[in-house]
This record gives C-alpha cells, structure tokens and sequence, in this order.
C-alpha cells in the first residue's frame, strides 16, 4: 500500500497514452465478451442437451419429414421412455424480420419430454383445450407484448401459405437462464388440419426420453436397424450432438471465434506490451534513481508489472461493463436469429483472466529489463 | 582526516585498499582506476577534481556501492562492501549512502514530499514516523512550504534541496555527491554548498563529493586529484588551513 502513490502516480504519468491504452484494452474486451457470448449462446444447445434424450431425423436431411407412424414403433423399443414429435413451422409475425422458432408439437408428450420448459398447469390445460391454441417463450412473449389471450397472426411461406391465427394460452419459461425461451408451439392437430394433404402424416423428427443416458447407443442404433432400408431411412443421435451438427451448419463458429479472439490477443498484447516498454524507457532514470536508493530489482518489476496490470483491470472492467450494457440491447435486436445472449459470470470472469494474462505478459519484457538495468549504466545514459 | 595514503588507521569510517577498475571497450582494456588506496573520517567532508574521464564518477560509483570493482576493497563502517551480492548491496546502499546527482534526478510526477519519503518506503517506519523524518529533512533544507510542489514547481536549486532531502532523510552513513552545483547557477551553487557545509558541521554528515568547480571544491575540507586512475592528495580547503589544519 505504501507503493499506491508511486505506482499511480506513474500510471497517470501520460494521460492520454492511459487513455488510448484503456480504450484498446476495453475494445478488445468488449470483443471478447461478445465472441464468447455468441459461442456460448451457439453452443448452449449441447450443453443443455439431457443427456437421455435422442433426436431422431431422417437419414437425408432433418427437412425432410419421416412418418408419423414411426412414433409407435420407437416407443415400444425397451429403454424408450417417451417419445414426442416436431414439425418446423417457419412462419414470421407481422415482419419478416421478427423471426422466432415455432414448432407444432405433440401435446400429450411435450412436457414430459421436455420438463425444463415449465408451464402452469391451468395454461396447460387451456392450451389442450384450445385447437387454436398457443404456449410460447417468455423471451418471445416479452419482445411482442404478448399476454395470454391474444389473438395472434403468424405468416408462412410453407404449408400451404397465408396467416395462421393463434391464441396465446400460456408463457412457458425455462428451469435456468440459459434455457432457450424463444419457441412457439402450438397444437399438431391444427397443423394437421391446414397443412398440404402431402403432408400429413408426416413429422419433421422425433425426440425420444430414455429410462436411462445409458442407453442412448443402444437405442439410437436399435431405432436405425428398424427403419433401415424402408423410404425413410432415420438417423438417430444424442440430442446434444444434434445441437453441434446444427451448429455446424452456420459454419465453423468455434473455429471463427477462436481466430478473431487470437488477433484481439495478440494485437492487444503488441499494443500494451510497446507502450509499457515505451513508458519504462522513458524512466531509464527514475528507475536507476530508484535501484540507487535501495529498491530491489523484484521491487522495480512489480512495479513495472502493477502498473501493466492496473491497466489491464481497469481497461478489462470498463469493456466488460460496456458488454454488460450493451449485449442486452444488441441480444434484444437479433432475438429470433440467434438464441439468447447471455453474458455468464463464467465469461464476466474468464474476461477478466485474459485482461491480466494480456497486461502481466506486456509487463513482463519491459519488466524483467528494468529489473536487469544496472545503475551505472542507466546514468552513463541519461 | 581524509588521507590518500594507508597509514593504519583502522578506525576510519571508509577504507579504500588497492582498489581497480578496469573497462573494455571493444578489444581494450581502459583501466579507469589504478590501485587506490584512501581512508575517509567520521565527518569529512572531501572533494574528488579531475579531468574528465580521470574516474572521479567511477571512484563515486564504487564507493556507493553502484558498481562492483576489477579488484581491491571497499570497507565501511567495518563492512567489506566489495564482495556482496547483488541483494545485499542494495539493502546496504539504502541504509548507508545518500546520493545527490548534478541532474537532481527527482521523480517528476511525485511532490516533493513524496520523493524524500522515497528511501524511507524501504523501512518499516510507519506513516507518521515517515512523515516526521521528511518534514525534518526538508525543513533542514528549507523546503517545508514547497512540499507539496511538483519538481517542474522548483527553481533548480530548489530542486537539489529536494535531493538532498531525500539523500539525508534516511540518516546514511555518508552522502555521495556527483556534481552537485553543475546545473546550477553561482547563487544556487554558493546556497547548496552552504547547506552540504552545514550538513557536515551541524548534522556530523560525512560528505564525498565530486567537481570541477574549483570554487566549489574549495568549500571541501581536503580535495583529493584524480589523475590517469590515481588519487593525489592536493590540498587542504583554505577553510581548515586557517583554522590550522595541517597536510
């Protein structure tokens, strides 16, 4: 503590050096949380995955349907807790820009499969009552202004095309945070019902709750063999390998992410690493002055590192706060295109981490040579 | 009293034996010093001239404990300095020697009250204590209203005050002093003089001091020459031969 005015007072020496070093540090930041933020809302689908439940498509493309009679022939297979089925609606509300994830679903499995979704019972039973019925996200519910009751227009390219109107019967909302409240379903009977006589009977893919995680090899190979060899073939996998193949097809995020986040690094810890070098050449003396009077070489490289990790802190803290504002507003604008952006204290932290990783490697160098400066030499140059 | 010569007396306060320093430069060898033998008194207060490149600086530097000797001893106080380690030379510097340079070499972006408590953070004296010995020590050189100015807020002589307050603010064993006056103008140069005189004779400090000044030299009880490496006794300052001092 008896250090503090030495080391701020040499940290605000050149303010507008500070300054310019804060706001790259705060940018590169900003960009981290971002980046992270992105990969973890795309990857998010993995790791809420249960890890007993199999999303089963058909072999060619999940756009392609498999039939709906399938569903019992995969329940009766041992292992097979429940099995409940999806079709892709594809529509837009009002706007081709507010785009949001809406499924025609299997009420009676639903819940049951899916049991981090909580809905109120007495929406529940509402939504099974109502053909024209609606549950949807509390995210969607909250971006629209929707309220239960609302009769709502949805508009489709597919299935025969036109607005479809449905009633919002009940606001589901997930068990944590990060789960996905986004969707949109409604009853598969009112599907049925409009949708093309080419499509009915037919399901866009199933998902299956296990007794056990154990089992999943087993039964996704079991429901495979069943439906090898017929018109529609089927693929089965864990949900969350199903998530990151979907995931792959956006292009190799991860792969992105992680060479944008190298750049930041690397740019940042250039620019930091020279201005901490220009800054202790430019104390050549003081430092010496400093070595002279009694200070220890271990003393003068925590200074010179305290210093690059001020930096890194303070700059870190304000680009993180910027994300914390910003990455709600920017969240609320791509809603529908990607899932929920959420800033984790895990990523809150991990930013923080790579801030003073950056700012103690840029002290480092310039450090170590302040430490090694012999005073004799230091003032034969000065 | 200072003497070039060892003339066994071993209750001096530095001793110097042999002592060399030899450079290279490029394929040469310069030998800077040659076998320098001196003993410096509780109190003196002596002048080093020279031409330049004699070693005066050098001599300053070994005696400060800045720079290791080719070969020869330092001794002070009864510790052989010549042959600490790094780390310990350091620590030793810090409760031995305050240094005054030509350059002041304050740190600019501390007040003055923060670079003379400077050596004092290397105690374990606590914040009142620090402030007490800075407030003395500035007050001895006259500073007590300039505390809280920055070095750009001083007149250069004001600035050395500075220096010497933060040399002496840690009561050192002996004050080494490299050109106090040569950035100084003859009115500053006479204040700063009479304030190293009267650290030596109000406050007992042993004093070293390096010139070109011969009017600043003069000041000096005993100013010693260097030339081509090798220390010679000149003369006593004008000071002590009136008061009787002998050679």
């Amino acid at each position: 503590m008896k250090f503090r005015a030495l080391i701020l007072s040499n940290l605000f020496r050149k303010k507008v050096r500070l300054l310019l070093t804060l706001g790259s540090f705060a940018v590169a930041l900003f960009l981290f949380a971002f980046l992270a933020v992105v990969r973890d809302a795309f990857n998010r689908g993995g790791s809420l995955a249960a890890a007993n439940r199999l999303v089963t498509i058909n072999r060619v493309s999940i756009i392609q349907p498999i039939p709906l009679s399938y569903r019992d022939q995969i329940a009766r297979i041992p292992g097979v807790q429940r099995v409940t089925h999806d079709n892709w609606f594809g529509g837009v509300y009002q706007d081709e820009k507010n785009f949001f994830p809406q499924f025609a679903i299997d009420p009676e499995n639903q819940r049951q499969v899916f049991s981090e979704l909580l809905v109120a019972d007495d929406q529940w039973n509402a939504f099974l009552k109502d053909r024209q019925g609606a549950i949807v996200g509390a995210s969607t519910a909250k971006r629209f202004g929707w309220k239960i009751g609302d009769r709502i227009p949805i508009k489709t390219t597919y299935w025969g095309g036109g607005a479809w109107e449905f009633i919002i019967e009940g606001i589901y909302h997930g068990r944590t945070p990060q789960d996905d409240e986004t969707q949109f379903w409604f009853q598969w009977d009112y599907f049925e019902e409009h949708a093309p006589e080419s499509q009915k009977g037919l399901a866009g893919w199933y998902t299956v709750k296990l007794d056990s995680p154990d089992d999943a090899t087993r039964v996704a190979k079991v429901i495979d063999d069943e439906f090898a060899n017929s018109p529609y073939e089927t693929k089965t996998e864990t949900e969350s390998a199903f998530a990151a193949s979907w995931v792959k097809q956006f292009g190799n995020i991860e792969f992105l992410i992680l060479v944008i986040g190298s750049v930041v690094f690397f740019t940042l810890l250039l620019v930091t690493g020279n201005t901490m070098a220009i800054s202790v050449r430019e104390r050549t003396g003081e430092l010496a002055i400093l070595k002279a009077i009694g200070f220890k070489d271990g003393s003068v490289l925590l200074f010179v590192l305290a210093e690059a990790l001020a930096i890194a802190l303070g700059g870190g803290i304000l680009g993180l706060g910027l994300a914390m504002l910003a990455i709600p507003v920017l969240g609320a604008s791509l809603s529908g295109m990607l899932p929920s952006l959420i800033l984790s204290k895990s990523i809150l932290a991990a930013g923080l981490g790579f801030a003073l990783l950056v700012g103690a490697t840029s002290g480092l160098l310039p450090g170590i040579g302040a430490m090694r400066l012999r005073v004799v030499d230091a003032f034969r140059r000065i | 009293m200072a003497s070039v010569n060892i003339n066994g007396n071993s209750s001096a306060l530095i001793q110097v034996r042999g002592l060399n320093k030899t450079y290279r430069r490029g394929g040469e060898q310069i030998q800077v010093l040659q076998g320098l033998n001196l003993d410096v008194d509780k109190g003196d207060f002596v002048g080093f001239m020279g031409p330049s490149g004699s070693g005066k600086t050098t001599l300053l530097n070994l005696l400060g404990g800045l720079d290791v000797p080719s070969s020869g001893t330092v001794s002070v106080a009864g510790d052989e300095i010549t042959h600490m380690s790094s780390g310990k030379l350091t620590e030793w510097r810090a409760r031995h020697v305050g240094f005054v340079f030509q350059m002041y070499n304050l740190v600019p972006v501390l007040t003055a009250y923060q670079n003379v408590e400077l050596p004092l953070l290397l105690t374990r004296l606590s914040r009142s204590a620090r402030r007490e010995h800075v407030e003395t020590a500035l007050a001895i050189v006259g500073l007590q209203d300039r505390a809280h100015h920055f070095p750009r807020q001083l007149s250069g002589g004001q600035e050395q005050r500075v220096a010497i307050a933060r040399a002496i603010v840690s009561d050192p064993t002996f004050l080494l002093c490299d050109e106090p006056t040569g950035d100084l103008d003859r009115k500053s140069a006479d204040e700063i003089m009479a304030l190293i005189e009267e650290l030596v004779s109000k406050h007992s400090k042993t004093v070293l001091m390096v010139t070109h000044d011969p009017v600043v030299s003069a000041r000096a009880h005993m100013v010693l020459h260097l030339e081509k490496g090798v220390l010679v006794e000149a003369s006593k300052s004008r000071q002590n031969a009136m008061a009787g001092g002998g050679a």
